[in-house]
């Protein structure tokens, strides 16, 4: 298990730089994949999903399927993807918390 | 270099070694000396050393990189990440040697040089890579016009038979599909959005030499619907031994027409009396097994396009399953519109009903075949059916009412 320091804040990730625990989520946090992710500005439609993902987590324990990301934020895959460069799994479940998705989003 | 006694058993036969391949690299890469080191301690712990996958990729793309964790990084550190990339294959897998040399050194500088030529996806697969080279690689790749291939639950890269390139039994032109279905599914295939993973795979004829119907959800298999085209001179060649069957590639210096062709022709339509061979096209199922061994004398007819068949999938939630024929027969003509239109309701109806993880296959058969066709918009033909229905009962659909209460006619 690594750990990022950022912002006088301490984070233990997974190999692929997801936060171990949901706990952990902070705004430093969003901050931080923010800047890694290579996303310049956060918006309400970057909430809007990050909102969505952590709601759909808490209730079910997993990520959603895409499908339903889509659906529920009213986004297109296409609008996620420029939201989220890196895509809805790596780029979106890691900002919002989630632990690694294993195939779903 | 590991010490590594389990695995150098391997060289000793007489078959080619992937163990020697692999000590080559090892001796100028320190991941190849290290997976070397793995897969020994995996063979002697019997238990695999690699974690679940992970997930990475590059800016813009959800698919093609697979990740790859060992779980002994610090005794081999040169395989604590080794990530997997797939390269698009250009169709039937013909490259030029610069190609390959362009591959070749692109990989050597960002990864460990190890190839897997090619993988069933399909894909050329470059193995074992870091996570900060992904990116740079990928830029060399797309500057040299490479792209990445599918992987998780996304559209994987269409393949096919070398086709018409190579061989005179390809009845549509293979390559041309699979390069067309390439580009009309780029979004599809970096953008994962299905339950689950959905191959195309495309043979030009029922040899199916790409094992489309086990091996792709969508299996486009080469047909002709017209006769078998007979050349008696050749058939009568053939039975006087002056041909050899199979283009010579069977140990029997002749062929027995009767017994090696006639008799074994699954639906028994064949005939012959010594000088001229009948075939009874009504019902011939296209087997190829007649044509594979006299093809001078016999080739498929002139009518050609392709039989769609749909669902093959390895052991999943339900068991193996083969394809399932959904188009009897379909023209295979650029820019294959209808060809592509029923990809994509097919993907949708999935998308829409499936569960996560469910295969298109899978979904068909848990909601029926009358469910899929319905939702797809695809007429049920009489080929799709598999056994007479033995169940006496029947439900009718409410527009069903409606078409009976209207004067439905049955036959068109």
């Amino acid at each position: 298990m690594a750990t990022i320091e950022y912002k006088g804040k301490t984070f233990s990730v997974d190999e692929d730089g997801f936060l171990e625990n949901l706990d952990q989520w902070c705004q430093e946090w969003v901050d931080y994949v923010k800047d890694s992710e290579g996303i310049k500005e956060l918006t309400d439609e970057h909430w809007k999903v990050i909102n969505m993902l952590q709601d759909y987590y808490k209730k079910n324990g997993i990520a959603p399927m895409v499908r339903i990301l889509s659906k529920v934020t009213g986004f297109k895959l296409k609008h996620i993807y420029e939201l989220f460069p890196s895509g809805p799994g790596k780029g979106a479940c890691k900002m919002a918390g989630l632990a690694k998705p294993t195939g779903c989003v | 270099m590991h010490k590594t006694p389990l695995l150098d058993q391997l060289e000793s036969g007489p078959w080619p070694s992937f163990i020697k391949d692999l000590k080559r690299v090892a001796a100028r890469k320190k991941p190849a000396a290290d997976l070397l080191g793995l897969l020994e301690r995996s063979y002697k712990d019997k238990i695999t050393h690699w974690k679940h996958g992970g997930i990475v990729g590059v800016l813009g793309y959800g698919s093609g990189i697979i990740g790859r964790y060992t779980d002994l990084p610090e005794e081999f550190p040169g395989v604590e990440h080794f990530h997997t990339v797939r390269v698009n294959q250009p169709s039937g897998w013909f490259y030029t040697t610069k190609a390959l040399r362009e591959l070749c050194d692109i990989w050597d500088e960002h990864g460990s040089s190890i190839l897997n030529v090619h993988g069933s996806t399909g894909d050329m697969i470059f193995l074992g890579t870091t996570t900060p080279e992904l990116e740079p690689c990928f830029a060399k790749l797309t500057a040299k016009g490479w792209d990445l291939g599918g992987s998780g639950s996304a559209m994987r890269s269409p393949s096919c038979c070398v086709g018409m390139a190579r061989c005179e039994w390809s009845c549509y032109d293979t390559m041309d599909l699979c390069y067309e279905a390439t580009q009309n599914f780029q979004f599809e295939m970096h953008r994962p959005s299905f339950p689950y993973k959905f191959k195309i795979k495309c043979s030009g004829c029922p040899n199916d030499c790409v094992a489309a119907v086990a091996r792709a959800d969508m299996s486009v298999i080469g047909v002709w619907k017209d006769d078998i085209r007979i050349d008696q001179a050749a058939v009568k060649a053939y039975a006087g031994g002056e041909l050899k069957p199979r283009g010579g590639a069977t140990p029997y210096a002749k062929l027995d027409v009767q017994a090696d062709v006639v008799a074994l022709c699954p639906t028994a339509c064949m005939a012959f009396d010594g000088k001229t061979l009948k075939i009874d096209n009504k019902n011939c199922n296209h087997c190829m097994h007649c044509i594979s061994l006299m093809p001078q004398a016999l080739r498929p007819g002139t009518e050609t396009g392709a039989t769609l068949l749909l669902g093959s999938h390895a052991p999943i939630l339900e068991g193996a399953q083969m394809s399932w024929v959904i188009v009897p027969f379909m023209e295979m003509e650029t820019p294959y519109e209808p060809f592509m239109d029923l990809v994509a309701n097919i993907t949708e109806w999935w998308s829409e009903n499936g569960k996560n993880r469910e295969r298109v296959g899978e979904l068909m058969l848990r909601l029926g075949m009358r469910a899929f066709f319905k939702g797809v918009g695809l007429e049920p033909p009489p080929q799709t059916v598999k056994t007479p229905r033995a169940n006496p009962f029947f439900f009718w659909h409410e527009e069903d009412f409606e078409a009976e209460a209207a004067g439905r006619k049955y036959i068109k």
